[in-house]
């Protein structure tokens, strides 16, 4: 397995606008924080650390898609805001983040605002909105589930690249011209091919833990209260 | 988890002792921050500036032991941006210059240099962090700069977690291989797909027991004090870490006001 780095790096995006959206970044995970402290309970705590752990293995894996010089990667937004919901979800990814920047040089330390708001605010907002929209307009089936991860994953992928795109415009180190449309191009196109293997992923992971236990998924919960959910005694005999 | 009770070594530690994998872990990662954010601000167009970081990147790791073959060797996790980088003299916008019979832009000769100079060095740095602080450390660290509670304990979680995961994801793949599959290109996706929900669950429910005995044996979202390696930063060692940012917040501030 060959790790390469994937997020923004130091020197692509200037020091004003890479300063900007540490405080956006900062603001969004305090504001998390506090609203995830009401969330962690004894089940959902294990679930924030495997979904943490799950996202930054996912973000090791290379999937060889060809990319004029732009690389992407898979994400993990949607699968966290599924599995732990909205606020617990960004926490995750940012922790990710953090941990990558720090000890593996993946994703400059001065671009973790960055970073962090493209992958855990932006990522995981879209694929929060879509998946409550999905969830209550879609039937309530495995397919309907299946749906609703893959079409989640999907389009936060893309959109969260685009959150690149749009940093690029305000303080790339480098005037491209007319060149920024290509750039917008190449992270569309190569992320919608890693969107959909992203949605594939997130797809067959949320409908085989809401088979086997669906107490586990926070999206189910909290926007399908009305469902039958069975909950085994944690940590009793199964 | 063989791994509990262990030091929650990874990949890029390693293991010797110096004065810096002796200083406490608090103060290497500010140090760390510090010094990247330094050379972030400095103008590209000060080269001299980028040569005084990779002499004291050198210094930190002669002092900690960590040969440039690893460090060099580890760097190319950077490739893609370099790759990046190197598109930018063809693609940029205004003035050109020609170099050995190529049209460049200026811009992007320089926007190329600084994405290569600032990203090597921040890599370098976050690699001296790595190779001289546990994952342990780390945490403890993190908690020690007043790092919420919530987030120490998702990264907790995260870091003993991962060594299950990347074990059970191996395994499925040997146990794919040796049944004639060949993964590659993007049909591995499938065989991936089809497993990783098993694997998720049978790594929860793992690590959902392993979670449920800490808390009955008193734990409450913070590991207790004999977990940590090191004990809490000194005046001294404060000083001492803080010698590297100081020396970059200078060079860095030398380079503005020249340019």
């Amino acid at each position: 397995m060959e790790t390469l780095a994937m997020h923004i790096s130091n020197g692509i995006i200037n020091g004003p606008v890479a300063a900007v959206f540490a405080a956006i970044a900062l603001a969004a995970m305090a504001y998390c924080v506090m609203r995830g402290r009401q969330d962690l309970d004894d089940r959902l705590a294990p679930m924030a650390g495997l979904v943490a752990a799950f996202i930054f293995a996912v973000q090791m894996l290379n999937f060889p898609i060809f990319t004029a010089g732009v690389s992407g990667h898979l994400l993990g937004g949607a699968l966290a805001a599924m599995l732990v919901g909205p606020w617990v979800g960004a926490l995750c990814v940012a922790v990710v983040l953090v941990v990558q920047a720090l000890v593996f040089g993946d994703g400059g330390v001065a671009m973790l605002g960055l970073n962090i708001t493209n992958m855990a605010v932006i990522g995981i907002a879209v694929a929060y909105l879509l998946i409550a929209l999905l969830l209550r307009v879609l039937p309530r089936s495995p397919t309907g589930l299946a749906v609703t991860a893959f079409v989640a994953a999907l389009v936060s992928v893309v959109v969260a690249a685009m959150g690149f795109v749009l940093q690029y415009q305000l303080g790339g180190t480098t005037d491209l011209g007319g060149n920024l449309a290509g750039l917008a191009g190449t992270m569309a196109v190569s992320h919608l091919f890693i969107g959909v293997g992203e949605g594939l992923i997130t797809a067959t992971t949320v409908v085989t833990v809401a088979k086997v236990r669906p107490d586990l998924v926070y999206a189910l919960r909290a926007l399908k209260p009305a469902a039958p959910v069975t909950v085994p005694t944690v940590g009793g005999v199964r | 988890m063989t791994e509990v009770g262990a030091g929650h070594a990874h990949l890029l530690y390693r293991a010797t002792d110096s004065p810096v994998h002796r200083l406490p872990p608090e103060a290497k990662i500010a140090a760390m921050v510090a010094f990247t954010i330094a050379v972030v601000a400095t103008p590209r167009e000060a080269l001299w500036a980028f040569g005084a970081y990779a002499l004291l990147v050198a210094a930190v790791a002669a002092l900690a032991r960590v040969n440039a073959r690893w460090l060099l060797l580890r760097s190319t996790i950077e490739l893609p941006f370099v790759l990046f980088a190197v598109a930018l003299p063809f693609l940029g916008a205004g003035e050109r210059v020609d170099v050995a019979g190529l049209h460049l832009s200026v811009d992007g000769l320089y926007g190329a240099w600084n994405i290569i100079a600032k990203g090597t060095l921040g890599v370098w740095a976050s690699l001296l962090l790595a190779a001289t602080t546990n994952t342990r450390d780390l945490i403890v660290g993190l908690d020690r700069l007043r790092c919420p509670q919530i987030l120490t304990q998702i990264a907790t979680f995260m870091l003993r977690y991962l060594d299950v995961l990347v074990g059970e994801a191996r395994r499925m793949r040997v146990a794919r291989i040796s049944r004639g599959d060949d993964p590659r290109f993007v049909w591995q996706l499938r065989g991936f797909a089809a497993g990783v929900g098993a694997l998720f669950l049978r790594a929860f429910e793992r690590g959902e027991r392993v979670y449920l005995a800490m808390l009955s044996r008193g734990y409450a979202g913070r590991m207790p004090t004999v977990w940590q390696g090191t004990a809490a930063a000194t005046t001294g060692q404060w000083l001492i870490a803080a010698t590297v940012p100081v020396l970059a917040g200078t060079v860095a501030a030398t380079a503005a006001v020249l340019t």
